[in-house]
């Protein structure tokens, strides 16, 4: 019996694609440069089914990759040429909305707002908002452990997960953690949120809800350049002030946006900080004033208030807007993520503006200044002979001054397939092998979405090292190397 | 000469893990140092000791060769304080990190506990409501595997998805998984101002506070047979907004505002020595007050966290009755699905009862166990299912 034969016995006609044009459909999630047609999609409807099918792939050692809405930028849902990719957008229902225990229990196909919709009239929101968070999944949040610009405050995805129901590489439908925290055992929830795929499919995700703020105020503050916001940034933090976001945008990054959806911003300015500052109204308006204060001691020229809710999603459209503006001002660009100690901001982001001149493209520095996690666009021209591996040699050099400032390669995209090869710079062999323990326990065969996150794909059991050429169990004819 | 030979001494008469004694300890000064003295003894069973608040909770060790003793192994390294992070030695007493100049590691734990205990045992207290746990505020490890080899995870950065969060699964590892040897942590600033407010209230009473517009840091119960129960919260801010906030919740709760906590807050509901029963119990936010009721009808007193549903419970107790008392208590916390942990009970139950209870996930605990530590040879039989 073929693989297809027993996804077939499993599943519905519908839940199955295997027609080479909509194949196509799902050959890249967000990071389009990297494409590659699944040999086989299914779309799963219950638990069940997701378990059924990784069950079948694990005992035909078929790789599989689990794919939400596909918003990733780091190429974590590339399908495998010759696996299975499974589509978790049919599981999306909000199971439980429990306001008296603060949690929610959703599917993972669950998008990520809808959480907080199905909350707020209870009083409560779902914390982790990426930006894409109109249309990214949570399965994908736990899948990348994804931010947002709420993060200081607030934390990340793996803060806001108590519990999942989770198909294990062999096939079996196992609960990790619950409803309440400091479940007993290994923290095998933390090490899954995060794990990129590689550890299983979460089939269900049991998540915090948080009381909803009696008061939110954000300001805009515009600065000559991004050392004068750079250090405000600092002084805000430095005063005890720990804002729900603090967000900067750059000259180049504020001209994209004010070209897409004409925000605004305060003429001259050479950088802008967006602090938002959420709580008890006491609370806040002392905040603010504070903010408020510091910023003017650190040179912003003008300071905005939103007056309502109005204008607060004004002063956010131009930041949020900023990544799709800066497609009209070049014709291509490389997001990138990296991050820092918040005090290196000033010095690294000259460094930044130094390499891009060196190698002769622009680069728009957009990001979450309060957490250091930097965002900078390098922007290229693909029709000029040699401008894409310039800005490719940019973005790569960016990572290494995030490496060599203490810092790491990616706050909230994830490793992915794109930045695999990255993991050296940040780790040593020790450090990347004791990972595999961990992905050798839950996937001791590597068929969990394999080739991404670690750079160089290694068997269960493999001693740590450098290694050259093929493993020696491939090379023998034993194994395959996914 | 190996580092065996070098560091390990003849054990004491207190070089003992929940009765069981030590036949030698070492005390490694450095991650180098611990990663030689591991690495050259392969055949020894260790478990590993920190300040000693809660070397004899849980299980007793099936063996016990050598006690690596942290307390050397201290110190911080560094403390950025515009970054909000500092980097600490596994030995550093808590007391060193609740000093830090306009800064704090949020996290409740005996002035004498380490900094890699309080990691490795997942402790917590009071201010876990508003800052969460070592689970949360730990962004940085170095560990020396049972093979000796010294690795990381995270770094020095509160955003960082790079690789898995290892520092995670060693959180509350209890040893069983290798020696920590340096934390990173993220640190809070202190705040301008607290108050508390008490009242006697029933623990019902907990989610008027969450609900409120309280933006509590701190919401314990304390209950006790024969006597009223009490909340108690803590509030923390700026001058006014803390005033305004303390005094809405003591009409809220027909309570008190006080500059102290209780003379109950953050202290453990069981006698120091003797035959106590000591148990952490979790449950749903809503199922807190039939965990309260239990425990109380069974004789414990009980204090902990009533806003995250985090409880510590204890009693001196017959031993005849511990078992029968774990049950009971085990089967409400599965009602409102928690677990009931059992932390310390008299020696001669400890090995009659689970202490540690059922726990899902189990079958991956015991892979993932059997990688980092194929033999067994680290706090054997401590953790969850005889790991």
């Amino acid at each position: 019996m073929t693989l297809l034969s027993r996804l077939q016995a499993e599943l519905a006609p519908d839940q199955l694609i295997t027609d080479r044009q909509r194949l196509r459909t799902y050959e890249c999630d967000g990071l389009s440069h990297y494409r590659v047609v699944p040999a086989l999609v299914v779309l799963p409807r219950t638990a069940a089914q997701v378990a059924a099918v990784v069950r079948a792939c694990a005992e035909e050692r078929v790789p599989f990759v689990a794919r939400g809405s596909g918003t990733g930028l780091s190429g974590g849902a590339l399908p495998h040429a010759d696996g299975v990719l499974i589509v978790t957008s049919q599981l999306r229902d909000i199971l439980e909305v429990r306001p008296a225990d603060e949690r929610a229990v959703v599917q993972p196909g669950v998008i990520n707002l809808q959480v907080t919709q199905a909350a707020t009239p209870h009083g409560y929101y779902y914390a982790p908002d990426p930006s894409s968070q109109q249309i990214c999944s949570i399965g994908g949040n736990v899948a990348e452990n994804s931010g947002g610009a709420h993060c200081l405050k607030y934390g990340f995805t793996t803060n806001h997960v108590t519990g999942l129901q989770v198909v294990t590489p062999d096939g079996d439908l196992v609960r990790l953690g619950g409803a309440t925290p400091d479940t007993p055992g290994y923290d095998l929830l933390g090490a899954f949120v995060g794990s990129e795929g590689t550890l299983g499919v979460a089939t269900e995700v049991t998540v915090k809800l948080t009381r909803l703020p009696e008061t939110v105020r954000t300001l805009l503050a515009a600065f000559t350049g991004t050392d004068q916001a750079g250090a405000a940034t600092s002084a805000i933090i430095a005063a005890g002030v720990v804002p729900a976001a603090i967000e900067m945008m750059d000259a180049l990054s504020i001209e994209a946006a004010e070209s897409a959806v004409s925000c605004g911003y305060p003429a001259g300015a050479g950088a802008v900080l967006i602090v938002e500052l959420d709580g008890p109204a006491a609370e806040v308006a002392a905040q603010f004033d504070e903010v408020s204060r510091l910023c003017a001691e650190n040179g912003a020229f003008e300071t905005r208030v939103a007056a309502d809710d109005t204008e607060r999603q004004l002063i956010w459209r131009g930041r949020k807007s900023a990544f799709a503006a800066v497609g009209r001002i070049s014709p291509d660009y490389i997001v990138q993520d990296g991050v820092i100690p918040r005090t290196a901001l000033p010095t690294v982001l000259r460094r930044i503006n130094e390499v891009a001149a060196e190698h002769g493209v622009r680069v728009a520095n957009v990001f979450h200044a309060g957490d250091g996690n930097l965002h900078p666009l390098v922007l290229f021209d693909d029709d000029v002979p040699g401008e894409a591996e310039r800005a490719e040699t940019v973005s790569g050099a960016i990572l290494d001054l995030c490496i060599e400032h203490g810092g790491s390669i990616t706050g909230e995209h994830g490793v992915g397939v794109d930045k695999a090869r990255y993991m050296p710079r940040m780790f040593t062999d020790d450090d990347l092998d004791t990972m595999q323990l961990v992905r050798c326990a839950f996937d001791p065969d590597g068929i969990a979405n394999p080739g991404k996150v670690f750079p160089t794909p290694r068997l269960c059991g493999e001693r740590p090292g450098h290694h050259r050429g093929a493993h020696p169990l491939q090379e023998a004819g034993v194994a395959e190397v996914f | 000469m190996s580092a065996l030979d070098d560091l390990a001494v003849k054990a004491g008469d207190d070089d003992v893990v929940a009765g069981v004694p030590a036949r030698l300890v070492a005390a490694p000064a450095t991650t180098e140092e611990a990663a030689a003295l591991i690495a050259a003894s392969r055949d020894l069973a260790v478990v590993i000791r920190g300040g000693g608040t809660k070397i004899h909770q849980g299980p007793p060790p099936r063996e016990l060769d050598l006690i690596i003793d942290t307390r050397r192994l201290a110190g911080v390294v560094e403390h950025a304080a515009g970054d909000l992070i500092t980097v600490v030695r596994a030995g550093t007493p808590m007391a060193e990190l609740h000093g830090l100049p306009g800064q704090q590691l949020a996290l409740d734990a005996p002035a004498t506990a380490t900094a890699g205990g309080t990691v490795a045992a997942n402790a917590s207290g009071p201010r876990r409501l508003r800052y969460g746990t070592a689970r949360d505020l730990l962004i940085g490890i170095t560990v020396v595997r049972p093979d000796g080899r010294i690795t990381k995870s995270g770094g020095k950065v509160v955003k960082n998805v790079a690789g898995y969060d290892l520092g995670k699964l060693y959180t509350g590892s209890q040893g069983t998984l290798g020696l920590i040897t340096e934390c990173v942590f993220r640190l809070h600033p202190v705040p301008l101002f607290t108050l508390f407010v008490r009242a006697i209230a029933p623990p019902t009473h907990a989610a008027n506070v969450l609900t409120a517009q309280s933006a509590a840091s701190a919401l314990e119960i304390n209950a006790a047979p024969g006597a009223e129960p009490e909340l108690a919260v803590l509030v923390e801010g700026t001058e006014t907004g803390v005033r305004d906030r303390a005094t809405a919740l003591a009409r809220l709760l027909n309570g008190e505002v006080t500059d102290t906590p209780p003379p109950w807050w953050d202290t453990p509901p069981w006698p120091a020595t003797g035959d106590a029963l000591a148990l952490k119990l979790t449950g749903t936010l809503s199922g807190v007050p039939s965990l309260v009721s239990t425990a109380v009808e069974a004789g414990l007193t009980v204090r902990g966290s009533a806003g995250t549903g985090v409880l510590y419970a204890g009693a001196p107790v017959d031993p005849a009755a511990t078992a029968h008392v774990v049950e009971v208590l085990r089967a409400v916390a599965t009602v409102v699905g928690g677990h009931a942990v059992v932390l310390t009970a008299p020696p001669s139950v400890r090995g009659m009862i689970d202490m540690w209870g059922p726990v899902p996930g189990l079958d991956l605990m015991r892979r993932v166990k059997d990688r980092f530590d194929p033999d067994h040879r680290f706090a054997p039989g401590r953790f969850v299912g005889g790991i």
